[in-house]
């Protein structure tokens, strides 16, 4: 395992206003997360995990603190700027898949590779459906999938880039159990593939235990940081 | 009822019900502004019919009333009398100007009013009499046209007559529904003094009368089984026919044009309703929870529409009853009379259209809303009930279909409407449609331009309603402005420059050579007189004329008046022969043929070899129709829609006509010419283009006004689509953002899509305002029409630019959020 960095996040915090006053949500997080490792983030409803993941992709601005993504300051970026930085490390899959309606599986598919300019979209694109066997539902509609073909979609598109990290938001919370299991394989096969570095935020603690790491969020706050090993 | 209308409180703070409230307050504005302005003239007809008319009934012809039908109205002791109408020149000093001339015997008039000043601008009375020998009556128009005063010589004809007051008000005013000349009134003891009237002067003859109404009833029957060619009658329901019809064309016009935005604002409604279904179900599903029945979710939702009909109803009412008073200044002044105010009527109709509108389309997908499932609380996925598709609609589609029949006044009119309408709507769809297909064959194009078409042929429907509301409001736009500045300078590029400017009429046979003299020692071009018999049609073959064998206006018209025939050797040499051949020299002076002009041949269904008979002041002339013309009536010059033989009409009374081009600085020409030819009509022709722009301008202006409505109402379906599709926008923006995007691929997605649909928009635009400039040039102005490609360059520019604009106003805010947020305020 390199000890070279994918993620580190430096005394991170999260506060938002409401009516009520100025409430936290993420307090002084500090951690790191070395390259081509998976890691699980886990905590209760209401923790801070998907504020943590929005975080550490750019996808939101935190109150105070950074995230070192491939040892570039995230936030010393524009928006524009951490846009281009995910589009050219990191790949996404979501709870609710975020396909986009109005496109069909392969062009799903080919949106990242588009986005970044790079040619033979459509060939790549249609090996990796093929590859999460999906050849058969090139040119199918979202709303003509189902639940669990909607995420293999969603994680042929996640890995089209060959993305350094992964970050998955809960990717079987809308699955039943067997399509989970079956997706959750077929994100650690790709995982291992592409030796990609796997952040995932998930209730299930199955899991949890079949990454590398776990940070576990409780009111905000990390309460432990563990190893698989451990 | 309470918890109703506090739902429906918080529904319109939290501006949910805007685009609907909008949208019926458009629909209800044009329809109502139409309806306010068209009663106050209809109640003007009504309340004003005896001043307007200035008799019981009226019988007016343009020739002389015969003593048989004076015998007839004195056998039923109806007081009578009769006026003379015939223009006219009147000189003052320098300066001559065409008038209407009304000639009145003492009784005039039998009803209404007339109203006369002592000087211009004074304080008016009652007349009491008529003005006395050597004296007129002037309105204020000619006051300031001759720049003359009350007190003051004018010369008419042969005589010079004092001018004692100027007219303020006068029953019988029109003549036509424009009333263009200014007005003289003489007493009738001065007329033959004045050499006026003379073989074919254009004299109007009214027989007026009044009296009890079984009389007057009595004297209709009899002059309905006894009439002749050429006579109308006028009674006090029917008073200013010209009017009544104009205003009943008007009306269907602009309701027709107010019916588009109808159309359009149910859409609108339709559209933002679905959109308040989406953002309710979870609250309905929670107020099903917590114990809420169907039937008082409905009655909730009813209470909460029937709210919003009645109150943006209102608010639309309140609106028209401000903006008619465009209508009235533009479409008012054209038909010269008092308007009253508006009545309440017309806010009724408007309320309750209104209110049936919401109900109609609204209700169908509010009330799927009380069939939310509770259990939707627990399982987001379920989806949104049915608003029962298409069908939902049907009481929509009936209430519109209704408006439709109800505004045409007739049910075969408005079933021809609503068809026309239903397959222009039918064809734009299939059209946009297949560009649609077309658009998504070039998406494989790039990325930018995938994502941006993909949107679009993504959501058929909305686009093809979005692409037809804009293309329909950029119609309007269109055809309204550059179609009528482009039509306006096609008719003054086809006028050469020396053209004929002045008509002379009236010429008599024995002032023909001195006339001709006239114009030689003034160094002018010896004129071309043509000569002009007065004849009235009465038989094709063996059929008798009737205007009741004739559906089309014009060719009734055509019927009812005399034509003026006309004779020569050769054939003209600008008109244009379609069949038969023009007569021979030999025919010329031996046989009696005819050569009709194409437009009039087949208006009255008149064909070669056909034998027609006309009247010729008493005596009948039958003659062979031999060749037909086509004549260009674009060039000003004189022009006759009968053309006969020398030989048969040489010898039947006749007078003369001719054009001529007069440089505006010889001036004083005219002058002389009318002082020494008085009884010769001048006509300008730059006064009566001056008159025709002025007439296009205001009409058009009162459209303009009715099509800005369906413009608003364009806009407002392009804002519900685009609202429509708003979380889906949303969605996509932060799932590409996520993904990589940066902002300008993010810009130029959003402005590829809403260019497409503003260029699809532009070119639906300029497609319908073609056609209409097509048929408003063909069919009504007889210019031929010419495809403008800077119309196209223009239409399509403005609706590519605008729409693109107002699409990335949409979604500027959205493009620079955080994509986190973005996504949170979704789910």
């Amino acid at each position: 395992m390199s000890d070279l960095l994918a993620l580190e996040a430096i005394h991170l915090k999260k506060e938002v206003n409401t009516n009520r006053g100025t409430l936290t949500i993420l307090n002084d997080l500090s951690f790191s997360i070395p390259v081509a490792q998976t890691v699980a983030i886990v905590g209760v409803s209401g923790s801070g995990k998907s504020t943590l993941l929005s975080l550490l992709a750019g996808l939101d601005e935190p109150s105070s603190g950074s995230v070192r993504l491939m040892g570039e300051a995230l936030f010393a970026l524009n928006e524009d700027g951490r846009a281009k930085l995910r589009g050219q490390t990191m790949g996404f899959i979501f709870q609710s898949f975020q396909l986009l309606g109005s496109m069909n599986a392969l062009e799903n598919v080919m949106v990242p590779l588009e986005l970044k300019g790079i040619r033979g979209a459509e060939q790549k694109a249609k090996s990796l459906l093929n590859r999460v066997g999906l050849s058969d539902r090139l040119y199918h509609y979202p709303r003509q999938l189902s639940g669990g073909e909607q995420q293999r979609v969603a994680i042929a598109r996640a890995f089209a880039t060959t993305p350094k990290i992964l970050l998955a938001d809960e990717p079987t919370g809308n699955l039943d159990a067997q399509t989970a299991k079956q997706i959750t394989d077929l994100m650690f096969e790709l995982n291992q593939e592409h030796q990609t570095t796997l952040v995932l935020v998930t209730h299930d603690e199955a899991l949890s235990q079949r990454c590398h790491q776990v940070l576990r969020l409780a009111a905000g706050q990390l309460v432990h940081e563990g190893h698989l090993s451990s | 009822m309470r918890v109703g209308l506090r739902f429906f409180w918080r529904d319109i703070v939290s501006g949910q019900l805007n685009l609907i409230a909008l949208a019926v307050i458009i629909a209800v504005t044009s329809l109502t502004t139409i309806s306010f302005f068209t009663a106050r003239v209809q109640q003007a007809l009504n309340q004003q019919a005896n001043q307007l008319l200035g008799a019981d009934l009226v019988i007016s012809s343009e020739r002389v009333i015969s003593p048989a039908l004076i015998e007839q109205v004195q056998q039923r002791h109806l007081a009578h009398l009769q006026v003379l109408r015939f223009p006219s020149m009147a000189l003052h000093a320098e300066r001559n100007q065409l008038v209407d001339i009304k000639v009145v015997p003492q009784a005039y008039p039998l009803r209404g009013e007339l109203r006369i000043a002592k000087t211009r601008l004074g304080t008016d009375q009652l007349a009491n009499s008529i003005p006395i020998s050597g004296q007129v009556w002037v309105d204020d128009r000619l006051l300031s046209q001759l720049q003359v005063s009350v007190g003051e010589k004018i010369s008419l004809g042969e005589r010079e007559f004092l001018i004692s007051a100027v007219i303020t008000q006068e029953p019988d005013q029109g003549a036509g529904f424009f009333n263009a000349s200014a007005r003289v009134l003489m007493n009738e003891k001065d007329l033959a003094s004045t050499g006026l009237v003379k073989l074919g002067s254009r004299v109007r003859y009214r027989l007026m009368m009044n009296g009890p109404e079984a009389e007057i009833t009595d004297f209709r029957l009899w002059w309905e089984s006894h009439k002749t060619l050429g006579e109308r009658i006028e009674g006090v329901k029917e008073a200013r026919p010209e009017i009544r019809s104009a205003l009943e064309k008007a009306e269907l016009f602009l309701s027709i044009a107010a019916l588009l935005s109808v159309v359009l604002s149910a859409t609108a409604i339709g559209l933002s309703a679905r959109r308040f279904l989406q953002r309710h179900l979870d609250s309905c599903a929670l107020l099903r929870c917590l114990g809420t029945t169907q039937a008082q979710l409905i009655r909730i939702y009813l209470l909460q529409l029937t709210s919003l009909g009645v109150l943006a109803s209102g608010v639309g009412c309140l609106l028209a009853f401000f903006l008619q008073t465009f209508l009235a200044y533009w479409l008012g002044s054209l038909v010269m009379i008092d308007l009253p105010a508006p009545s309440l009527l017309p806010c009724i109709q408007g309320m309750g259209i209104g209110t049936v509108l919401v109900l109609s389309f609204a209700l169908p997908p509010i009330l799927a809303l009380a069939r939310v499932p509770a259990m939707r609380v627990l399982r987001r996925d379920l989806g949104v009930p049915d608003a029962r598709g298409w069908t939902g609609y049907l009481l929509g589609f009936l209430c519109v279909a209704g408006l439709f029949f109800w505004k045409a006044g007739h049910w075969r009119l408005g079933l021809y409407i609503l068809v026309g309408f239903s397959v222009t709507l039918l064809l734009a769809g299939l059209l946009t449609g297949l560009l649609l297909r077309g658009l998504q064959w070039m998406a494989r194009q790039g990325f930018q331009w995938r994502m941006g078409v993909a949107n679009l042929t993504r959501r058929p429907f909305a686009t093809i309603v979005q692409v037809i509301a804009f293309g329909l409001g950029l119609m309007a736009l269109l055809s309204l402005t550059l179609v009528r500045n482009e039509l306006l300078a096609t008719w003054q590029l086809h006028l050469p420059s020396n053209a004929p400017n002045w008509f002379l009429t009236g010429i008599q046979t024995d002032q023909s050579e001195a006339l001709k003299q006239f114009f030689v020692s003034q160094k002018m071009p010896t004129p071309e007189l043509l000569p002009m018999v007065k004849a009235r049609l009465i038989r094709i073959n063996q059929h008798a004329v009737s205007s009741a064998d004739y559906e089309d206006e014009s060719a009734r018209r055509l019927v009812e008046r005399e034509f003026n025939l006309s004779f020569r050797q050769e054939a003209p040499s600008d008109n244009l022969l379609v069949q038969g051949a023009w007569w021979s020299e030999q025919a010329a002076t031996a046989s009696d043929e005819l050569s009709i002009e194409e437009g009039v041949a087949q208006k009255l269904h008149i064909q070669l070899q056909d034998r027609l008979i006309f009247d010729i002041a008493g005596n009948n002339i039958t003659a062979t129709v031999t060749s037909i013309r086509k004549v260009n009536w674009d060039n000003f010059k004189v022009n006759f829609f009968v053309m006969g033989t020398p030989h048969l009409l040489e010898k039947q009374p006749a007078n003369y006509i001719l054009s001529f081009y007069l440089p505006l600085e010889q001036g004083a020409f005219l002058n002389q010419l009318i002082q020494r030819f008085p009884n010769v009509v001048a006509f300008d022709v730059r006064d009566l283009l001056n008159q025709v722009k002025k007439i296009i301008s205001q009409v058009s202006s009162a459209i303009q006004f009715v099509f800005m409505f369906s413009l608003l109402a364009g806009l407002v379906v392009f804002y519900a689509t685009v609202a429509s599709s708003q979380e889906e926008r949303l969605q996509q923006l932060a799932v590409l953002r996520t993904l990589g995007a940066s902002r300008s691929q993010l810009v130029r997605m959003q402005l590829t899509e809403f260019a497409v649909l503003g260029f699809l928009s532009g070119l639906m635009g300029v497609a319908g305002a073609s056609a209409l400039g097509y048929w408003l040039a063909e069919k009504i102005l007889n210019l031929p029409y010419h495809f403008s490609f800077s119309m196209m360059i223009t239409g399509v520019g403005i609706g590519t630019v605008v729409v693109s604009a107002a699409g990335y106003w949409a979604v500027r805010r959205v493009l620079k959020m955080p994509p986190a947020e973005i996504l949170r305020a979704l789910y």
